[in-house]
């Protein structure tokens, strides 16, 4: 959508804080461990099915026209309020659940000890992935959609229901960000400076890859994840650095990210 | 045409505020004293909107002016406070001049971007840093005026005086220099860069002198802050202390060099009242205000100015 958006951070601190609160209360109701999984999905979708339509109707809608670094304040702005909303929601302490990290157990590879759990999240991660290129590349909706984001005007004017893509869109990538939280909740404590954490690292992680570029942020997420590992595998104190040390390098040469799309210039 | 008005209204404000101080109570000379402070690093961030440009990280020079004051103090027991402001805006502005030849040659969002890497890169350091106090940063010394130390009832009274003062030349440095011809090119390249090239313009050059007249700004802001504040810490180069500038340049508006510092005093207004009254929600009045700026006031809070003598 050619959205550089904020709010990403606010609903994966949705998604993992809704992900623990209700699955945390369908355990002490004495649901079966085994069903939390289906839980975190469920959470993820409930609250960026209510929050992600809410703000783009309510709010996004009447900025598009608008410059693009004025709509990254906007969303700036957004992600300050959700950041309270989720205070306000859930207090200042933290949330743990850690029953579907637990269950699962752990395998060993060599010496090293594995949780399942792990394995877990990198399969719904390559299936968010893969589902996602599927749907961009191969259903009419997808197609529609890249349609939109390439030209507004003649999608518009082909009669594409612009409004509604944008609405869709919003609604799926939140809904890929609270998946993210959701998933990831059962291995952290749930704090409310989870979304200012996770948004600078996902800046990084796209920017690397070249923005609205779907190999692109994959490359990206597995360059920061394996730097950020090495890094505190060998030399701990670089740990955050590095991360953005590897994203000035490779701005400084692509500049507009590794799997960049060509830009006509503008006379 | 009419006349530049300014320069007057500096002086007037400068007059009012270095009186009235004397009678306000300390905290808001506390509060006026660090809006001057980010009122500089926004004077620099409005530099670079002008040309279309916002960098996510001028927290970056912020904390570079800070660290440079505190460590004179710590290392040499350098005091002065014109001693630590000067060396704050030396330190920026030479990093600045350095990532400028990079910087310069980016635009729109990967400029904002990359911008934001290298504060962060930075607060990664800091962070790590056991000798500096690491996520506890360090205290400042409180500081002298030309060897003299202020009794304590006028600490604040001095430190305000002395950040009006350092306030006011800047602002009207950077207000002739916007006057100037590699000033006035800023709208041109907002709007149209090739055209400058051909017009036989260097927009990268302009830039880049831009870039480092900000990231100089924000140093001396950072000195500031630090000797008005008595603490620094890594937090200072984090991307919120960013996004809390570029949210001073939105409200306040580049119409005028006075539009940064007012919009700090408002920001300061805002975050103070909104904390006193509900301190768990105080983000949300601050977000909800970015918003009613953005969408009443496109051109920032500067613009009621501008309308009313309009009318």
């Amino acid at each position: 959508m050619k959205i550089v958006n904020v709010t990403h951070g606010s609903f994966y601190a949705l998604g993992a804080y809704a992900a623990a609160s209700i699955t945390g209360a369908l355990l002490a109701r004495g649901m079966p461990p085994s069903l939390s999984y289906a839980v975190l999905l469920g959470s993820a979708l409930l609250v960026s099915v209510i929050v992600a339509p809410l703000i783009e109707r309510g709010i996004l809608r009447f900025m598009y026209a608008k410059d693009e670094v004025v709509i990254l304040l906007i969303t700036y702005a957004l992600f300050l309020i959700l950041e309270d909303v989720i205070k306000m929601i859930w207090g200042v302490n933290p949330y743990f659940i850690a029953e579907p990290y637990g269950l699962l157990g752990s395998f060993d590879v060599l010496d090293l000890t594995y949780p399942y759990y792990n394995l877990i999240l990198v399969g719904v991660a390559i299936a968010c992935g893969a589902g996602l290129a599927w749907m961009l590349g191969s259903t009419r909706t997808g197609k529609l959609l890249v349609a939109v984001i390439h030209d507004t005007e003649v999608s518009r004017a082909m009669g594409i229901n612009v409004d509604r893509m944008y609405l869709y869109t919003f609604t799926f990538g939140s809904l890929l960000a609270a998946i993210g939280g959701a998933f990831t909740a059962p291995t952290v404590s749930v704090v409310p400076a989870l979304g200012v954490e996770v948004i600078v690292l996902s800046f990084a992680v796209v920017v690397i890859g070249g923005l609205g570029s779907l190999p692109g942020a994959a490359l990206g997420a597995v360059m920061v994840g394996l730097v950020r590992s090495a890094a505190i595998h060998y030399l701990p104190q670089a740990e955050l650095f590095v991360i953005y040390l590897v994203m000035a390098m490779v701005l400084a040469f692509r500049p507009r990210g590794l799997f960049s799309i060509a830009e006509a210039r503008k006379i | 045409m009419s006349r530049d008005r300014t320069p007057r209204t500096l002086a007037l404000i400068l007059l009012a505020l270095l009186v009235s101080g004397q009678f306000l109570p300390q905290w808001t000379l506390f509060l006026v004293t660090v809006a001057l402070a980010k009122g500089l690093v926004v004077l620099g961030l409005m530099i670079l909107l002008r040309c279309g440009l916002v960098s996510f990280g001028q927290a970056l020079y912020y904390c570079i002016g800070a660290y440079a004051a505190g460590m004179l103090g710590r290392l040499f027991g350098a005091s002065d406070v014109f001693t630590l402001m000067l060396a704050g805006m030396a330190a920026a502005g030479l990093v600045g001049f350095v990532l400028g030849f990079l910087l310069a040659r980016y635009r729109s969002i990967f400029f904002g971007l990359l911008s934001l890497a290298v504060s962060m890169i930075l607060y990664g350091l800091l962070v790590k840093t056991e000798a500096l106090g690491s996520t506890d940063g360090f205290h400042v010394l409180p500081s002298t005026l030309f060897g003299l130390r202020p009794a304590d009832a006028w600490v604040r009274y001095t430190v305000l005086a002395v950040a009006l003062l350092v306030a006011f030349i800047a602002a009207l440095l950077v207000h002739r220099y916007l006057g100037t011809p590699l000033g006035r090119l800023a709208s041109a390249i907002k709007d149209n860069e090739i055209r400058v090239e051909y017009m036989g313009a260097s927009a990268r050059h302009a830039i880049h002198v831009k870039y480092v007249i900000a990231a100089a700004l924000a140093g001396l802001g950072g000195a500031l802050a630090a000797t008005t504040v008595g603490h620094i810490d890594p937090e200072m180069a984090y991307w919120t202390t960013s996004g809390e500038f570029i949210f001073i340049t939105i409200l306040a508006g580049t119409g005028n060099v006075i539009a940064p510092f007012l919009g700090a005093l408002v920001f300061g207004v805002i975050q103070t009242v909104a904390f006193g009254i509900s301190p768990n929600t105080w983000q949300m009045v601050l977000g909800g205000s970015l918003l009613v700026v953005i969408v009443f006031l496109p051109n920032g809070l500067w613009s009621l100015f501008r309308g009313r003598k309009a009318a």
